[in-house]
C-alpha cells in the first residue's frame, strides 16, 4: 500500500489581533489508497480546520498554512498555486458538508451543480455531462434521476440532498473524498443509508475517504483507521478494532465511556470533567492534562510525543505508555 | 403566474381610487386656486367667476372629483387650466421621452458603476478599496443633488467651459448625437450619483452575505475560481434582495429627477411637476399623480414577477 495522502506536522494558525491561535498545531496523519480514516474529536479539536487545510479553503485572512507538509501523491499541496489548487478541487479531492439543507445552491438545477464541475474538470461537453450527471444520480440512488436533474434542492429532504452532494462529489471519480459530519444532521435511519452508499461507492472506485465526525457509532461502521484528536493535535491513532477493543488514551477513554451502551445497567454516563479549552489557553504540557484522571506532575509540564506503541501498529501521545521519556 | 398578476392588477384598483382621492383632496386644500396666480390683479371679480364657471372650479369637489374621474377613465386628462387649452396629455407626452431619457441613462450608469464596486468590496471586505468605496458612496447619499449639480456647473460650464449649462440641446441647432450626449452627462451623472451610493451599499451587504453560505463554499470546493464562484453562484443570490431597490426606484422615473431636472433646467416631467404644482394647474397635477401611482404599482409587481424569475424557491 502506499500513502494517498500524508499530513506531516501540518500547522494551521488563525492570525487574530491579540494572539496567534494554533487551530491545527503539528498534525501528522496518513491515508493508504482506498483507505477510510476516520477524524474523531470534541467541537473545537481543530478536525474540520485540518480538513479545509487540506483542500486548501481555510478562510484567509485570517487563517493560514503556517507550517508542515500535504503531500497528496507525493506533491505538497501547501506549495502549490491557487490556479494548480483548483484543477485538484473538485476533481481528485472532493469534499461534502456536514449541513445538506444549505450545501447546495438554492437558484441553481440540481443537474446544473453536477454538470458545472464535469465541464470544468472533464472537459465534457454540455450533452455528455448531462447524461454523466442523470448517470450519478442513479448511481447515488436517486429512481427517477431524469427527471431530478431540472429540479431545484429545494423539492429535496436533507438526506436527498446529502446524496445530491455525493454524487457531485464522486461526479470527477476522486481519489480522496472528505466528508466533514456528512451524517450529523440526518435522521438515524438516512444516516445508514449514507453512510453505506459512502463505503459502497469508495469500494467501487477504489476512493479513500477521510471522514470527520465525532460519532463513534458511526467510526466503527466504516472506518479502517481512526485518529482521535484532541486540541488541534493528534492523541491517538490505530486500527479501528484495535481502539474500540482497547483504547489507550486517557482522552478516547474518556469518549467511549460517554457511548450509552443497551447492556450496562448505569444511571449516569460517564463524562469527561470540563471543556476543551479554547485554543488561546492551550495548557503547557499535555494539553489534555487539566481534565485527565490519571494525570502526574510530569504531565503538566511536558508535552508527550505521539509515540509508535504495541510494535509501531499504533501511536499514543500519553506518557502513560511507551517511551515514558519522550516529550515533544 | 398569470392569474397571480391578473390578481395583483385587481387588487392596484382600489389602491389606485385611494390615491386619487387623496391627491385631489389635499389639492384642492392647499390655498389658492389657479385663477388667483394667472389672472390680472385688475381683473373684475364677474370675469373671475366666469373663469371658474369655465373650468368648472365652482363646482363641490365631489363633483368635480367625479367629472374628472369619468373624463379619465375615457383617457381623458383635460385642458391644462393655466396653458390656455393645450390637452395635458400634449403637455406630458412633450416631456416624457427627456425624462425617461435621462433617468434611463442615470440608471445604467449607477448600475454599471455600482454593483462592480459593491462586488468587489463584499469579496475583499476591510481593505483599504473597500473602505475607500464605503467611504465615497456615503459621500454619495450625503451630497444633495442640488448642490452637486450647481458644483458642477461652476466649475466644469461656466469655468472650463466643458459642459453646456442646462437644457436638452443647444437652442436653435440642428440635431446631433454628440450635443444631445453632450447635454446629458452632468445631469444624469448627477443624478446617478445618489443612486449609485446607495445601491453600492446594498449591493455590498447582500452579496457580504451570500458570500457566507455553505453553498458559496461548496462552489469553491468543487475547484472554480473566486470569481466565477462570485459571479456564476454569488451574484444570482445577491441580486435578489437587489431587485426590490429596483422596484422602489421605477416610481421616482418620475417624480425622483424634479430637482435635478430644475437645476440643469432639463424640461422634463418633474419640473413640469414643480411648474403645474405652484400654479395650481389641476389637471396636470392630477395626471402626473396618476401616472406615478400607476408607475409604484407597476414596480411593485415588477419586482414580484422578478423575484420568481430569480428565486425558484417562490411560487404564486
Amino acid at each position: 500500500m502506499t500513502a494517498l495522502l500524508e499530513l506531516k506536522n501540518l500547522k494551521t494558525h488563525f492570525m487574530k489581533k491579540k494572539a496567534n491561535i494554533p487551530a491545527v498545531d503539528g498534525v501528522d496523519l496518513t491515508i493508504q489508497k482506498g483507505e477510510t480514516v476516520a477524524l474523531v474529536g470534541e467541537s473545537g479539536s481543530g478536525k474540520s480546520i485540518t480538513s479545509l487545510s487540506i483542500m486548501r479553503l481555510i478562510p484567509s485572512p485570517p487563517g493560514k498554512i503556517v507550517d508542515g507538509q500535504i503531500l497528496f501523491n507525493g506533491q505538497d499541496l501547501v506549495t502549490l498555486t491557487d490556479d494548480q489548487m483548483c484543477k485538484i478541487r473538485g476533481n481528485d479531492i472532493s469534499m461534502i458538508f456536514q449541513e445538506p439543507m444549505t450545501s447546495l445552491n438554492p437558484v441553481l438545477t440540481i443537474g446544473e451543480q453536477i454538470i458545472e464541475v464535469l465541464m470544468y474538470h472533464q472537459k465534457l461537453n454540455k450533452s455528455q455531462a448531462r447524461t454523466k450527471a442523470v448517470e450519478m444520480l442513479e448511481l447515488v440512488g436517486f429512481s427517477r434521476a431524469k427527471a431530478l436533474v431540472d429540479e431545484y434542492p429545494h423539492r429535496l429532504s436533507g438526506g436527498m440532498r446529502q446524496r445530491v452532494m455525493i454524487a457531485i462529489a464522486m461526479s470527477c471519480n476522486p481519489k480522496l473524498l472528505i466528508a466533514d459530519e456528512p451524517t450529523t444532521a440526518l435522521d438515524v435511519t438516512i444516516q445508514a443509508q449514507i453512510l453505506d452508499l459512502m463505503k459502497d461507492l469508495s469500494k467501487k472506485y477504489d476512493t479513500s475517504i477521510l471522514l470527520i465526525t465525532h460519532d463513534l457509532g458511526v467510526v466503527s461502521e466504516v472506518a479502517d483507521k481512526v485518529v482521535v484528536m484532541y486540541c488541534g493535535q493528534v492523541v491517538e491513532e490505530a486500527m479501528v478494532e484495535d481502539l474500540f477493543d482497547e483504547p489507550l488514551h486517557p482522552y478516547t477513554i474518556g469518549l467511549m465511556g460517554s457511548i450509552p451502551s443497551l447492556d450496562d445497567d448505569l444511571d449516569r454516563l460517564q463524562s469527561i470533567e470540563g471543556n476543551v479549552p479554547p485554543p488561546e489557553h492551550f495548557p503547557q504540557g499535555c494539553r489534555f492534562a487539566p481534565r485527565c484522571p490519571h494525570a502526574f506532575d510530569k504531565c503538566r509540564s511536558a508535552l508527550p510525543a505521539l509515540m509508535d506503541v504495541e510494535g509501531g501498529s499504533r501511536k499514543v501521545r500519553c506518557f502513560l505508555h511507551g517511551d515514558k521519556e519522550a516529550t515533544s | 403566474m398569470v392569474s397571480y398578476i391578473i390578481r395583483r392588477t385587481i387588487m392596484a384598483i382600489p389602491l389606485l381610487f385611494g390615491i386619487t382621492i387623496l391627491s385631489f383632496a389635499i389639492i384642492q386644500a392647499a390655498p389658492g386656486d389657479p385663477t388667483s396666480l394667472m389672472m390680472d390683479p385688475s381683473m373684475k371679480p364677474s370675469d373671475k367667476e366666469a373663469f371658474r364657471e369655465r373650468y368648472g372650479l365652482d363646482e363641490p369637489i365631489h363633483i368635480q372629483y367625479i367629472t374628472w374621474l369619468g373624463n379619465m377613465a375615457q383617457g381623458d386628462f383635460g385642458d391644462s387650466i393655466i396653458k390656455r387649452g393645450t390637452p395635458v396629455s400634449e403637455l406630458i407626452m412633450n416631456r416624457l421621452p427627456n425624462t425617461l431619457l435621462l433617468m434611463l441613462v442615470s440608471t445604467i450608469l449607477a448600475i454599471l458603476i455600482a454593483i462592480p464596486f459593491g462586488i468587489y468590496s463584499a469579496m475583499r471586505p476591510y481593505t483599504k478599496l473597500d473602505y475607500t468605496v464605503t467611504v465615497t458612496s456615503f459621500l454619495g447619499v450625503a451630497t444633495p443633488n442640488f448642490w452637486l449639480g450647481l458644483m458642477l456647473i461652476m466649475f466644469l460650464s461656466v469655468t472650463l467651459g466643458w459642459f453646456p449649462t442646462g437644457g436638452v440641446a443647444t437652442l436653435n441647432a440642428d440635431f446631433s448625437l454628440w450635443d444631445r450626449i453632450h447635454h446629458l452627462i452632468l445631469p444624469a451623472f448627477v443624478l446617478a450619483v445618489a443612486d449609485m451610493a446607495a445601491l453600492t451599499r446594498y449591493t455590498r451587504s447582500s452579496m457580504m452575505d451570500v458570500l457566507k453560505q455553505d453553498y458559496i463554499r461548496t462552489a469553491m470546493s468543487k475547484g472554480f475560481k473566486e470569481k466565477k464562484v462570485v459571479l456564476k453562484h454569488g451574484l444570482r443570490n445577491g441580486m435578489i434582495p437587489i431587485i426590490t431597490i429596483f422596484g422602489l426606484m421605477l416610481p421616482s422615473f418620475i417624480g425622483g429627477a424634479a430637482i435635478t431636472e430644475r437645476v440643469f433646467a432639463w424640461p422634463g416631467i418633474g419640473l413640469l411637476f414643480i411648474e403645474s404644482a405652484f400654479q395650481r394647474d389641476y389637471p396636470v397635477i392630477m395626471a402626473l399623480t396618476v401616472i406615478s401611482a400607476v408607475f409604484v404599482v407597476i414596480g411593485n409587481l415588477l419586482a414580484d414577477i422578478l423575484y420568481a424569475v430569480f428565486d425558484p424557491r417562490i411560487e404564486y
